[in-house]
């Protein structure tokens, strides 16, 4: 069972060490040049204007959410598929339908909340009462 | 329906008056002259009347002749099918005339070209700038008086001569 | 730190250097700069009849991710700029082919007012390939003159100027 852990190791110390190589090899052999024409922000050839880091529109934020908390739901279903035919084969069929209907149930509710609220539109109807 | 180029001239002419300065002679593609301070006016007619109904200013370019500039129009129409020329003279020095953009939309990115070519200014235009040279190019290259600038943020314009002259490399 | 110029010339670097210039010329990745009628032939060089992703060449669009520069067609004033900077922001190596006979000479607007008469007046170009527009023949052997070049370059050896010796 430790075997596993052995390969895990081995896989991540040659991802590291190639990274590495490869790191080292372009510090050794690549030919740096770096004028002050060449690290302005790249805008096709245009002179750029203004800054190259700007703000992000916050509805970026707001799928991101919904997508975490959605995104928990399915790989907290996934290994439950994996064993629901023993549950079944040992009799207890109705318990596990019953335990993860409750749950996909109460995730549920959220969705439907976030449906009403309007949240799943990328451009939010804002009501004229202000509210 | 349609008519004829010297008809619709008969029309304005009897509309304008002597605002029309010239009318061409009968041949394939006549013309008419009209008097620069009246453009407006007679492109408004020319596309509200009923029947003429030119909805289209389908060109509009500069012309650079020794002693004067014009500008030409020609205007069409898609429901009757007919089209006109329209032509106004300038003097050389300090060419201006009224817009026409408000008439016609097409009229903004063509007077913007005759601008930029022909240094013609457009008075009421929303926004005479160059369109086709660099915002900071100094002169207007399609008239017939202008000289190449020698260089242009020190780009060399000069042109080395391609032929090679074989006999004067064996002196 | 970094070993490029800096071994003496007892040292002898061929096979390194070719190392190095082999896995460089079989792969040069060229910018998409077609800029009139050569692109059109630039993008049928990038087509399946004549190939040249078959030398490891692929387009991109970006200058930061590209090493060869294929100016395909006539290069004007207002865009030399541009293209001076679009240049500089490429990283190291770089070269540049002039494509066709505009951006090699001006080519038929060479009397033009607007017209930068030859790419080679603001970069420094390495193979010029003629023609009005070249076949995609003839900008292949373009493509493998650069790559000839490419092999010739030394780069590790010390050398007096400091950049590589051709």
């Amino acid at each position: 069972m430790y075997v596993n852990f052995g390969v895990a190791l081995a896989l991540t110390i040659i991802g590291i060490g190639f990274v590495a190589l490869m790191f080292g090899l372009q510090k050794l052999l690549a030919p740096s040049n770096p004028h002050e024409r060449k690290l302005i922000p790249y805008e096709c050839g245009e002179p750029p204007t203004g800054r190259a880091w700007i703000n992000f529109n916050v509805r970026f934020y707001l799928i991101a959410l919904i997508f975490v908390v959605f995104e928990v739901e399915v790989a907290f279903v996934y290994p439950i598929a994996a064993v629901y035919l023993d549950w079944v084969r040992s009799g207890r069929r109705l318990y596990a339908l019953s335990e993860i209907f409750v749950f996909l149930m109460i995730l549920f509710v959220g969705l439907v909340y976030v449906w009403v609220k309007h949240d799943l539109e990328w451009i939010k109807k804002v009501p004229e009462s202000g509210v | 329906m349609s008519m004829e180029p010297l008809q619709i001239y008969e029309r304005v002419k009897e509309r304008f008056g002597d605002r029309v300065l010239e009318v061409s002679e009968k041949k394939p593609d006549p013309f008419i002259v009209i008097d620069p301070s009246a453009l407006v006016e007679v492109g408004t007619f020319m596309r509200d009347d009923p029947e003429l109904a030119m909805d289209c200013l389908s060109n509009e370019s500069g012309v650079d002749y020794k002693d004067r500039i014009e500008v030409v129009y020609h205007l069409f129409s898609y429901s009757r099918r007919h089209g006109a020329v329209m032509k106004i003279k300038l003097p050389r020095d300090n060419p201006s005339v009224t817009t026409l953009e408000e008439v016609w939309k097409s009229a903004n990115w063509m007077e913007r070209e005759i601008f930029d070519l022909l240094g013609v200014t457009f008075e009421g235009h929303s926004d005479l700038r160059r369109i086709l040279m660099p915002e900071d190019w100094i002169g207007y290259p399609l008239r017939k008086d202008f000289v190449e600038p020698t260089e242009y943020h020190g780009i060399s314009t000069i042109r080395e001569s391609p032929i090679i002259r074989l006999d004067s490399k064996k002196k | 730190m970094p070993l490029l110029n800096t071994l003496p010339d007892y040292v002898l670097t061929t096979k390194t250097d070719e190392l190095l210039n082999w896995m460089r010329k079989s792969s040069i990745w060229y910018m998409l700069f077609g800029l009139a009628c050569c692109a059109i032939e630039l993008m049928h060089t990038g087509g399946p009849r004549a190939d040249i992703e078959r030398f490891g060449a692929t387009p991109r669009a970006s200058a930061r991710q590209s090493d060869l520069m294929i100016v395909a067609g006539t290069l004007t004033l207002k865009m030399a700029l541009r293209t001076r900077l679009l240049y500089d922001q490429m990283p190291d190596p770089k070269y540049v082919i002039a494509m066709g006979s505009c951006a090699s000479c001006g080519g038929l607007f060479q009397l033009a007012y607007s017209v930068c008469d030859g790419v080679d007046k603001i970069l420094p170009v390495d193979v010029y390939v003629p023609g009005c527009p070249p076949r995609p023949e003839a900008l292949t052997e373009g493509l493998l003159k650069l790559q000839e070049k490419i092999m010739s370059e030394r780069w590790l050896a010390r050398s007096s100027n400091g950049v590589a010796a051709a």
